[in-house]
Formats: C-alpha cells, structure tokens, sequence
C-alpha cells in the first residue's frame, strides 16, 4: 500500500482522492510520518525540514481563517477558489510566512519566530486545497546555492549524501526527490529553484516575475524574488502553478496572468523553435563533461520530437549577468534585512554597553545583526551597502541596473526568432559538501545559466535529462539498483507569460527522456 | 550645548569684523501635512487620532517579514490636489524609494519616500516659491522614559506605531523668505489653503502639520547664499518666530566673532529659548537612497489629473456657501455635505434623481447625513480582532472610496423617492427609517418595499381611531394623569399605538388622536 501511495505523483494523487480511491487523510499521514522521520534523523537523514505539521488538518480546503490582510479583492478571491487539490499535502520553504508555524528563513534571527499572518501563494495553494505538510531548510535568507547557508544545518542530497542538494531551495528539491514530500514550495531570486531542482533530478519552475504574489515571503531581492513549484514531473508542476498564480492586491508588483495554465498534454515538438545560446561557457568554468553528454542528448530527443534546434542565437550580454546580479540582489537585500534589528521581533542580543546608564541603541543593533546573520549574509549586506553609497551609487547600480535591460533586450531579440532556449541549468552535477564553501565566487558561477532569466523576469523550467556518470556516486538511497551517477537537469527559459508553451515543451521532452524521478526515494 | 562646534577663520582681508545689522537671513521651509486618508500610505489600516497605542497597525505598518507596500490611491490625489493648489507642475511619472537608516521609529529600516523624481516640481504660493512636493510614510511615535526626553539619556524609549505609515505630504519652499515673522505669516498662508483644499487638519498641535526651517546668514545685497542650518520641528507659529529669530541671532554672534557657520540639523528648544546641535554634516546619513522595488512608478493618467482639477473646481467653503445660497440649506448641514464630499456628491446626485414627490432639499440633507450616512459608518471598514490588525481596506488602489454612501446599495434615486414619500406623509419618519434599514441591506425600491411590507402611512381614519382608544383604555392610569393636566404622561398610550401599527402611523397624528380622545 504504502509504495503504491508513494508511487502517485501529485496530480495522480488528487485524482485518486477525487475518485475515492485514496483517502486524503491517510495521504497526509502517510507522508507526515516520513517527513517527521526524517526531521527526528537530524544530519543522520537529509535535514529537509525545519518543521513538520503534528497533525492532519480538517477537511482540506477549509477555510480555518482569513489571513490575507488588508484588500477586499484578495478576500473574495479566497472565498471562490474551490478543493481541486483534493488534499495533497504541500512542503513550503521556510522563507514563506506560515501563520501555524515557525517561518525563520533558514536564519538564527528568525528562530522560532511565528508570523501571525500566511504568505498569499501559501494561502491560495491551501484554499485550493493543499494543507501545509512542513516547511523546508533553505541557505539563510536564500542566499546561497548548497542550502549549507542555513542556521539549521545543512540538507544532503538524497542521490549521495555526501553531496549538496543545491539552494537554496534544496530542502524543497531534496523532499521531493527523496519522497518526503509529494510536491514542494520553492523561490527563485536567481536561480534557487531551477538549481536545486537540476541537482536533485527534480522539476523546477521560475514563473514570470509578478505571476505569483510575493506578499509573505521574506524578502531576498525585491525585484527578483519569485516563488514556483519543485516537482515529480511536469504536470504537477502545471497543477500547483494553476493554482498559485493571479494578481493580489497585497503585491503591487503582482500581475493577472494573461493565460489560464493548463495541464500539459504536447507529445510532440513539431514547429518548435528552440535556441541555444553561443555564449554557453561560463568564464573561469566549464560545463562538466558529463552534463554536456546529457543536454546534448536531450537536443537531439528534442529534434527527434519534431523542435528545430537552431545554435546560432545570441545573448551577448548574458556573460556579464552574474556581476550585474551580484550588485542588484545585494543592495536589495542589504535594505530588506535592515527590519532585522532586534527591536520588533526576532533575536535580540543582550547590549553589555551603556550610554548615560542606559543600553545603548546601536550597540544592541550592531550585536544583533552580528550574533542573527550568517557569513554570507553579512558578506551580501556589506556589498548591497558599499554599492548604495552615496558616489558609488551610478558605478556600480546604476550600472548593473544598465546591464540588466541589455539582457531583456538580448532575449527579446532572440526570441523573435526562436520559441524557447535551452540550456544546461548548471554547469555540474551535485558537488560535494563544503567543496565551494570557501570560494563564494565558485559557489556564485553554479547560477550562471539561470540568472540571466531572473534578470529579465522571464520564466525558465529545470527538467532531469540524465544522469552524468562523470562522478561516482556515494552513499545512494537505495538507489545502487538504478545504475551510478548523479543528476543533470535541462533549463528551458521562454518569453514573459510564455508559462503553457513551456510546460507543454517540457512535458514532451520529458516523456522522452523518461527519467525515473523515483530513484532516489528513501 | 548652547552653540555648537564652530570653525575660527580671519577675519576678512584688511577688515574688522562686519558691522551688526549688516546681515540678510535667507529662510526656506519644509513642511510635512499629515493627509486627510482614511487610512495609512501603504496599508489598510486607519489612521489613528488617539487610540490606544499599537491598536491600529499591521504586517505591513509593522515592517513584518514579508509584507509589501501598496500605494494609497487617494493620498496620490490628495497630493496632486496640494500641487494643482500650488501651480506646481505635475510628474506623468514619480517614483517611490527607500531612504535608508536605522532607528526604532522605522520598522522596516528605511523609510519610503520620493527622492528625485517628486510627484510635484515647481509653482508658489504667494511671494514664495515651492520647490517641490512629494509624498512619504511618517514615522512611529518614540516616547521616552525618563528625566531627559530625548533618546540620549532616557531610561527606556517605548514605540506607539498607529502613527508609521501615514501619508505624509512634504512641500519643499524655495529660500524665498526673509524675516521670522514673514515666516510665520506665509506658514499661516499654507495652512488656511490645505485646509481650504480639505486635505489635511493641518493642526500643528496635533502633529498633523510640521514645519523645519533652513536658514543662513549672508552679507545685504550679495546673491550668495551663506552656510545654512537646518533647524527641525518648530511645531507652533509662536516657535517658528522665535526657533528662527533664536538661530538668526546665534549665526550672527559667530559671524559678529568672525567665525563660520557650521552645516548641521539644529533643536530648538522653546522652554529654554536655545538651540542645540543634533548633527553636523560629517554624522550626517548615508540614505542610500534607490528605487523602491515593491512599488511600481506612480503613473498619472487623465482620469487622476481630472479627478484632481474637479476637487479644486469647487474648495469646500465655496460648496456649502453655494447650498446655502440656493438650496437654503443650513449653515451646519451645508458644511457637513462639503467638508464630507462624498456626501456632498451623494446628495447632489439625489437631488438631482427627479424623484415624485421631490424630496425638500433641507429633509433630503438631513436623511443624508443623519440617517444614512451613520448608518453605513462601518462600511467596507471592517476591522479583525486578532492583533494582526488586518483591517479590509477601504482606500484600495483603483481608487474606490469607503464609506461612501454611492458604494453602499441605497442608490441617489431610493433616497430621493423615500425622503419625498416621508415628506408627502405617505410613510410615516419611522417607518422610512426601517425601509432605510432595507435599503441598506438589501437594495431595492423603497415604495416596493413600502407596499410589501404593509408600511405605508395610515391616514387619521376610523383603524387608528379605534388603536387609539384601545390604547387609553389598556392604560387608564396614564389616560388619567393626562387628563390631570400631565401632558408627558401620554407618551406610554402613543408607545403603545406605534407599537401596534410598527411605527406606520404618523406620530403627531397619534398625538392629536389621543389628546382628542382624552378631550384634553
């Protein structure tokens, strides 16, 4: 029974439990019960989780309380959405605000902290009827791509232990691919989702920025962050982004999405345009051997599938994308986290130092931010800081702001004569623990693939194309039996709102690829 | 200390010191106008006018993790309205930033603000030039435990943060201004036309209108302007005159000294009638100023710059002069329908309904502003109890307007013909007010509902006549004292008949049936 449960996608459990076949309850507990295993293992197991629900909630879909605060649309909207999720229990990264549970984004500032209201894209997914099942270890603030940045340790790669699951949504990814979870919640700031997803041998969607309210989430880079789905495959991925996207009053950035997403049915890529960018090589790096066999493999799948593969496009400025993420995303960041200062809520560093009898104020400030934040924290504060400076301002954002729409441009450009790109989503497969940690630009180039997308706002999926059997690998799951190495994933990336044409891309590729997202089930 | 940290220089080449009174003050101001919203700039909640501390805030107010920002339509009017007033010219596009720094009455860490694209650039008000107006969020309110009052030296500092995120309007003067009382005079000025323009209560007591002073010393005659000192929160016209002639009167002393001027943010201190330093250009902020990412620019469309125009069309004292003039109404009820103008609004558009028989234009206003309007008091604001404070805003940013009676179901036309049928007695006041009651919830039309409900007023006819002695009998002893000469013992006998006739009689009726029976 309980390798059949674990056997259902998402999107096959609804149907089960839409035909009666399945009970959702029994869903959530068979699921919560794996989940909390793994929680109780700590670093024995894969650290997944920072919380897991104790008990099944009510019937799914109920409306227990509003929590959306403040606008009249967003309350009538809550109250039409429906229980087509039947009940599939959800895996949310830490980073969303959860109204019943710990929300510390990965950080000992936030730890233990509650928030008294849910993150909207939380609340849509619960109206429509999947209940929170836990919430995800994530690199701190989600800066980071190896989840090793979280205050709470870090989460292992369910295909080799040894080995990271990306970031920084790896806890969503690591679930997902291990079977702890049947779906999962994740944010891409510049390629968080994408990344994890590839390294996990799991589905990732960055949707077009603004499709998904960002009210709730704790913010990294205001004008990059944007919140997707981690999945088994791509029909789960189209299920949950249904059911996430739409305009919320809460977020003024938020857009009604121009489509209806649509469950993917394409088998065939005739008439599909796809390109694939001469500025492939990242500098100082190179794509990995065996991740270069497997997306190239999965271009000549596409071609057999009807896609003309056209490699003559350019994204000229693309290169330049990682130092121009680099300046943006931190001084966002360095503004954003400044709320954290041990007044309201959050820790509070004890202040040894008095100014006329009194605790001083800035020494209280300054212990705080020392004691709450993590290494690369502070290291992105000091750079968004240095970069904001009064005579730095125009040299460094203002520059970077430059860039940025030079590489909208490259894309609207290229896709006027191309459908989607592809790319590999990161130039290697999982690396092992503690390997970039010393080496922030390193650990910075594993997003080279996938910045320039979050740049543009653009939306881009991550599929498993194979596995690259460059590295052996140690420490499996159970999963010796399906041969060795580890996982590759393609990046599909296509127009703003583009999101149907995407998946329905993705899902032919997909069938093709036949990639066993099962393997690394624990 | 009494004057700060100053730079010795020589004396002018081959001179002594300028002589005294040779010396022209240069003053410019900024003012900060609480605006008249409903609620906050960036959430839903309502403004606050004493309420107990921490009662009306929110994630948002609060600079919770993960809450966003969305722009107050209505203080966007209100600013355009304030520009429009000024002359200014008005920014197709604006855009919101962050202005960043650290203190406990900014829970988010930076406060949102407009920088150098402004809502408004430009324009005057009399002799004096405006530079610009923009819009912001204010502060929380930091109260400060202890002996000394400020931060520095106080035991513990408490934040009330209903007041973090009200709109704020900023007008920046240019250095027009000369003299302390000019000052003061041109101040009153601004604070008669917000007032007028009803965007604000620009009550300086109350905070709702701030005013800091920039002012330097130069040489009579010359064009250049000297070192300027900003001197904050002169908060009454009687301080403003002396925190401006108290900061003249020191830059003089140290230029008397033949010493310069040092650039710094100044307190005035009105008790003592000293300035005191609070930080020079070398402590000033880094604000780190750029755009804010969770906003989108402020884009000004026709429809907003007419909606702008159309509020200045008519300035509040000319509407109700004007329903004084021609429809006679009351001083009081004339001024509540323009100071309130959505009421104003609703009642034109009832009047001009063409209802049969036409409601008296006097009756109308008040059902207007005494019935309906309290009625619909809680209208689209409806306030939660959980502390999370997240009120369901009535400002949202399309522009709709809570509290207006044109958003609730009783449309113009049904108060018209319900406040004309009251008139013509066909209902009785009472029974109008429980076919309002209907309205509002229900809509409709109000003679259908008359006619359904049975409400319709019962003529002195021979049914009430036998009501009315039913009634005296059922309280003789009532009936007796009246009798007696105690005229105020009817009132249970005409209870009585409303009662049974669920207020469709009319109550004088009542009254002349029942002292008619009584032969009294």
């Amino acid at each position: 029974m309980s390798a059949e449960v674990l056997a259902l996608s998402a999107a096959q459990a609804s149907a089960a439990i839409g035909a009666g076949e399945l009970d959702a309850g029994e869903l959530f507990s068979f699921y919560r019960e794996r989940a909390e295993a793994d929680r109780e293992a700590g670093q024995e197991g894969l650290n997944c989780f920072t919380w897991v629900a104790r008990e099944a909630p009510g019937k799914a879909g109920t409306r227990v309380r509003e929590t959306v605060p403040h606008w009249p649309d967003t309350v009538r909207m809550h109250e039409s959405a429906g229980s087509s999720l039947a009940g599939v229990p959800l895996a949310v990264k830490d980073l969303f605000c959860t109204e019943d549970a710990p929300s510390q984004s990965g950080s000992r500032m936030l730890e233990g902290y509650t928030p008294p209201y849910t993150a909207s894209a939380v609340a849509r997914l619960r109206e429509a009827g999947a209940p929170l099942l836990a919430k995800t270890n994530q690199d701190e603030f989600a800066m980071g791509s190896s989840t090793e940045n979280s205050a709470f340790g870090p989460t292992l790669n369910p295909w080799d232990r040894t080995r990271v699951p990306g970031g920084s949504s790896g806890g969503s990814a690591a679930a997902v691919a291990a079977g702890l979870a049947p779906w999962a919640l994740g944010t891409d700031t510049g390629g968080s989702i994408r990344q994890p997803a590839s390294l996990c041998g799991v589905v990732g969607l960055k949707p077009t920025y603004g499709s998904v309210s960002r009210y709730g989430m704790i913010a990294f880079a205001s004008s990059l962050d944007q919140a997707g789905p981690l999945t088994r495959d791509v029909t789960d991925a189209a299920l949950m982004l249904a059911h996430m996207i739409g305009r919320d009053a809460c977020d003024a950035t938020s857009l009604a999405h121009p489509q209806q997403i649509a469950l993917p049915s394409a088998e065939r890529l005739d008439g599909v345009r796809i390109g694939v960018p001469a500025e492939l090589e990242p500098e100082g790096s190179s794509i990995e051997d065996g991740v270069r066999r497997c997306f190239h493999r999965a271009l000549a799948l596409a071609e057999e599938l009807g896609a003309q593969v056209n490699t003559d496009i350019s994204l000229p400025h693309a290169p330049y994308g990682l130092s121009a993420y680099y300046i943006l995303a931190p001084a966002e960041a360095s503004s954003n986290l400044a709320r954290f200062d041990g007044v309201r809520y959050g820790l509070r560093a004890a202040s040894s130092s008095k100014v006329e009898g009194a605790t001083d104020l800035l020494d209280m400030y300054t212990r705080t931010r020392h004691d709450g934040f993590g290494r690369e924290v502070k290291r992105r504060i000091m750079l968004g800081t240095y970069a904001l400076s009064s005579g730095y301002y125009e040299a460094y954002y203002g520059r970077a702001q430059k860039v940025r729409t030079k590489i909208a441009e490259d894309f609207a450009t290229a896709f006027a004569s191309v459908d989607l790109i592809a790319t590999p989503t990161s130039p290697g497969v999982a690396f092992a623990l503690g390997e970039k940690t010393a080496d922030p630009w390193s650990m910075y180039l594993s997003d080279y693939f996938t910045v320039p997308m979050s740049l543009a706002g653009i939306p881009a999926i991550s599929i498993p194309c194979g596995l690259s059997d460059e590295h052996a690998r140690a420490g499996a799951n159970g999963a010796e039996a399906n041969g060795s190495g580890l996982p590759v994933g393609l990046q599909l990336a296509g127009p703003a709102f583009s999101e149907n044409k995407l998946l329905d891309a993705a899902h032919a590729l997909e069938r093709a690829i036949a990639f066993d997202s099962t393997a690394a089930h624990v | 200390m009494s004057e700060p940290a100053t730079t010795p220089t020589q004396p002018p080449e081959g001179g002594s010191p300028k002589q005294k009174d040779s010396y022209e003050a240069v003053i410019g101001l900024e003012i900060h106008v609480q605006l008249a919203t409903v609620t906050k700039m960036f959430c839903g909640c309502e403004l606050s006018f004493g309420e107990p501390p921490n009662t009306r805030t929110c994630p948002v107010c609060l600079g919770l993790p993960g809450s966003l920002p969305v722009a107050n339509a209505h203080a966007v009017h209100l600013g355009l309205v304030i520009g429009l007033a000024l002359g200014c010219e008005l920014a197709p596009r604006s855009v919101f930033h962050r202005k960043n720094y650290f203190y406990p009455d900014l829970p988010k860490g930076y406060q949102i603000s407009q920088y150098d694209e402004p809502l408004c650039r430009g324009g005057a008000l009399g002799e004096v030039r405006i530079r610009r107006v923009h819009l912001e969020e204010d502060a929380a309110k930091l109260i400060h435990v202890g002996s000394s009052g400020r931060i520095h030296g106080s035991d513990a500092s408490i934040v009330d943060f209903n007041r973090g995120g009200t709109p704020l309007a900023e007008i920046v003067t240019e250095p027009d201004l000369r003299t302390p009382e000019q000052a003061s005079e041109w101040l009153k000025l601004l604070r008669t036309t917000l007032r007028q323009l009803g965007v604000s209560d620009v009550n300086m007591e109350e905070g709702s209108l701030r005013c800091d002073a920039n002012i330097s010393l130069r040489p009579a005659c010359s064009a250049e302007l000297g070192t300027k000192t900003e001197l904050k929160n002169v908060n009454s016209f009687r301080f403003i005159e002396r925190g401006i002639r108290a900061e003249i009167a020191r830059q003089e002393r140290i230029l008397h000294a033949g010493r310069q001027v040092v650039q710094e943010t100044l307190h005035y201190d009105p008790a003592s009638d000293r300035i005191t330093s609070l930080r020079s250009k070398e402590e000033a902020h880094d604000y780190r100023y750029f755009p804010e990412p969770d906003l989108l620019p402020v884009a000004i469309d026709q429809h907003m710059l007419a909606a702008a125009r159309q509020a200045l069309s008519e300035l509040p004292s000319e509407r109700a002069a004007r329903f004084q003039r021609q429809l006679a109404l009351s001083l009081e009820t004339a001024q509540l329908l323009s100071f309130r103008s959505e009421l104003g609004d609703y009642f034109e558009a009832a009047l001009a309904a063409g209802a049969d028989p036409a409601p008296p234009a006097q009756a109308l206003a008040n059902w207007v502003t005494g019935e309906l309007a309290p009625r619909l008091g809680g209208y689209g604001r409806e306030h939660d109890d959980r502390g999370g404070g997240s009120a369901v805003a009535d400002e949202p940013v399309d522009g709709g307007v809570g509290g207006d009676p044109v958003n609730s179901r009783v449309t113009p036309a049904a108060l018209a013909a319900l406040v004309g049928m009251t008139a013509a007695k066909q209902v009785s006041v009472g029974a109008a007010r429980q076919v309002l009651d209907r309205l509002i919830a229900e809509g409709g039309d109000p003679r259908a509902i008359v006619e359904a409900e049975g409400l319709a007023a019962m003529d002195g006819g021979d049914e009430l006549a036998a009501i009315v002695a039913a009634a005296i009998a059922a309280n003789a002893d009532a009936a007796q004292r009246v009798r007696e000469g105690n005229a105020k013992a009817v009132g249970p006998i005409v209870g009585q008949v409303m009662r049974q006739t669920r207020g469709r009689a009319d109550g004088t009726e009542v009254a002349r049936l029942v002292n008619e029976q009584l032969g009294v």
